[in-house]
């Protein structure tokens, strides 16, 4: 049993009109303590939706259906009522743009100190001191809890935003673009702080990101999402050297990178509307490397190595092999 | 204020390649000499009321370097390293303390905005976020064409339309005639870029001032637009000054790069050459954290430190030297001009650094 299970994940977002947006489409991933795990997709992938799932705070026009298991306990199970068991205690968020979230008017230890007395995790003074040691944990000096949140840089406020996700000592932790907005230093720093942390607390992180070149400097193993399914999931080697969906393929040759010289080509056309049922492959219209049957059938997620799956007609035909 | 330096500084000395294979003309597209720009720190009430002397913030300072046509330089940096002061320095929108900027041979130094509106139309900017650029009430047709309003271009609608077409066409957007009667909320974000370049391409610019053009983008379409550029400056002979903290853009698209920090360029030098053997310390660390896309080439990261110092306090000495790991005694004393490297290869890579 994994530490975290997602299966069958889908979220339908309600239209004003009536219509329904299906944002995510079936989605399998697990997780053990300690491991790192990337979840890729260019903006409106349903990765951000997916994360807010696992955490139960989808707004309330949306609509989930799957499960999501800690310890084998399907969280989902009872709405928010058997989410918020796990919320914070089990499972932890860094938003995107959390480091400009804080509260302006609030100390950065009060902040970190709230969710502890909220769930009954520590209060008063033991709250402040587990700030102080967090504050610690993630490189900033515990007196710092006294200062304000405009007293910090950019990674500073990055860093509180992460000490305070942990307040309540969560095995997993969920990232959402976390670097984004902060210089290659800073960002240097904030994933060196992530990949500590889970290798020291045992965390289990999910760093969701458009930015491959992280994915591939951080976690171990990855899923590409695509138009609201995952594509491709796989050890980040293989990804990388081994793709076997063109649109993992095409989003690495998209990057440019520092020391590559091979031509940097943009992917042609633009994802598929969710609000309409799709025939065949998502990604068929982009695709270079169409068959006949890419526009009637869809591809399933099927193993293609160790621990390595594409949802690809052509992994058929090579994969039998 | 505008002040002409022709004295005994290093700085024509230190300025790049001039005119890279632009055989033509003598007169580089722009030269930027020793450019300085200040400003102010709002005082706050306490010292007000001490009086204390007023603080500046030294955003640029003593910036050079030269742009022929047809080539891309790129200035690359961390947040307020003076980058995009730079930019707006020599768009006119900050006025210099000292320094100068020529376009064609032009001193357009703090030119008054009458004289300068004309050379407005050889000098454009492409902004960071196509989001915000775009007025969300105007069709393309009418974001495009308004540049020619403003400078009074083409004498009716239907030549204007021209134009128009024209711009978009170039910009990548084809057929134009689909594009012009829509809305930006129609556009997807990469075909809302082009429509800002094509906005500042209808006026026939000689030079193109881009300030992170694709960091709001999807990976699926920078490399589009980075195409795009790259094509305008190699085919409509534009010469390009990309802004970005992005190092592997930079290192793709770009002729050459200069690493700004502090408001100094520390490294100048033909992209590959300067990727390859870095020469200054800050530019050996800002290429350590660069992540590479191959999971199996694992870099190590060279973490400086905490972040980039106030440039109201600026260190003494070399501005590097307290986040300096190769420091000396002397770099806390002495400032070291941009100069040719002694062990770089080429005398077009320049280096501000007392060791290199």
């Amino acid at each position: 049993m994994s530490l975290l299970e997602v299966s069958d994940l889908h979220v339908w977002f309600d239209l004003p009109q009536g219509q329904q947006v299906h944002a995510v489409r079936g989605v399998n991933f697990a997780l053990d303590p300690g491991e790192r795990f990337g979840l890729v997709g260019e903006s409106g992938c349903g990765k951000t939706t997916t994360i807010l799932a696992l955490m139960g705070l989808l707004p309330p026009t949306a609509s989930a259906s799957g499960e999501v298991r800690v310890d084998g306990h399907n969280i989902l199970a009872g709405g928010e009522d058997s989410a918020r068991g796990y919320r914070w205690k089990d499972i932890a968020m860094v938003f995107q743009g959390a480091m400009n979230a804080l509260n302006p008017v609030k100390k950065v230890g009060w902040q970190i100190a709230e969710p502890m007395a909220f769930h009954g995790i520590a209060q008063g003074a033991a709250a402040r001191r587990r700030a102080g040691e967090l504050l610690e944990m993630v490189g900033i000096q515990a007196a710092a809890a006294e200062r304000y949140p405009h007293e910090f840089s950019g990674g500073m406020r990055q860093r509180a935003s992460i000490a305070m996700a942990l307040a309540c000592q969560p095995r997993i932790l969920l990232a959402d673009e976390p670097t984004t907005a902060l210089d290659v230093m800073v960002q240097a720093q904030i994933l060196d702080l992530l990949t500590r942390l889970s290798s020291e607390l045992g965390l289990a992180l999910v760093l969701v990101t458009h930015d491959l070149p992280v994915v591939a400097q951080t976690c171990e193993r990855a899923a590409v999402m695509y138009a609201g399914e995952i594509v491709e999931y796989g050890p980040m080697e293989m990804l990388f050297h081994q793709p076997r969906h063109p649109y993992t393929r095409l989003l690495f040759e998209a990057t440019p990178d520092l020391y590559g010289d091979s031509e940097v080509v943009s992917i042609g056309g633009a994802p598929p509307r969710l609000d309409r049922p799709m025939a065949g492959c998502p990604f068929q219209p982009r695709c270079d490397v169409v068959l006949d049957r890419c526009a009637e059938e869809h591809p399933a997620l099927r193993l293609v190595g160790p621990g390595h799956e594409a949802a690809c007609h052509h992994t058929e035909r090579a994969g039998s092999t | 204020m505008p002040s002409h330096r022709t004295g005994g500084l290093d700085v024509t000395g230190s300025q790049g390649p001039a005119a890279a294979g632009d055989h033509a003309s003598a007169v580089p597209l722009l030269e930027v000499e020793n450019l300085t720009a200040h400003y102010q720190v709002r005082p706050r009430l306490t010292q007000r009321v001490t009086r204390q002397s007023r603080l500046w913030v030294h955003a640029v300072d003593g910036v050079s370097f030269t742009l022929a046509r047809g080539e891309m330089l790129a200035l690359v940096g961390e947040s307020g390293c003076g980058k995009t002061t730079t930019a707006q320095t020599i768009l006119g929108m900050v006025t210099p303390v000292s320094g100068t900027v020529r376009l064609n041979g032009t001193d357009i130094t703090g030119m008054p905005e009458r004289q300068m509106r004309p050379l407005r139309r050889q000098l454009q900017m492409i902004y960071q976020d196509p989001y915000e650029s775009l007025d969300p009430r105007f069709r393309v047709e009418a974001t495009v064409g308004e540049p020619l309003l403003v400078h009074g271009i083409g004498a009716s609608p239907s030549e204007r339309r021209e134009l128009i077409v024209a711009a978009l066409e170039r910009a990548g957007l084809s057929p134009a005639d689909a594009f012009l009667a829509r809305y930006p909320h129609e556009l997807s974000g990469g075909q809302r870029q082009r429509v800002a370049i094509a906005a500042s391409l209808v006026l026939g610019p000689d030079l193109l001032l881009a300030d992170e053009p694709v960091s709001m983008l999807d990976v699926s379409v920078r490399a589009g637009v980075l195409a795009l550029l790259d094509r305008l400056r190699r085919d409509g002979r534009m010469g390009i000054l990309m802004i970005t903290h992005d190092l592997s853009t930079a290192a793709h698209f770009a002729d050459r790069i200069a690493v700004m920090y502090l408001g100094r360029i520390v490294e100048h030098g033909p992209s590959r050459q300067l990727v390859r053997h870095p020469q200054h310390p800050y530019t050996k660390a800002l290429l350590s954290v660069v992540p590479a896309r191959d999971p199996r080439v694992r870099s190590a990261p060279q973490l400086l430190t905490g972040e980039t110092p106030d440039p109201v306090d600026v260190p003494t000495g070399c501005r590097f030297h307290p986040r300096c790991p190769v420091a000396v005694a002397r770099c806390s004393v002495q400032d070291p001009a941009l100069g040719v490297a002694a062990s770089g290869a080429s005398p077009s890579h320049q280096v501000a650094c007392l060791l290199a």
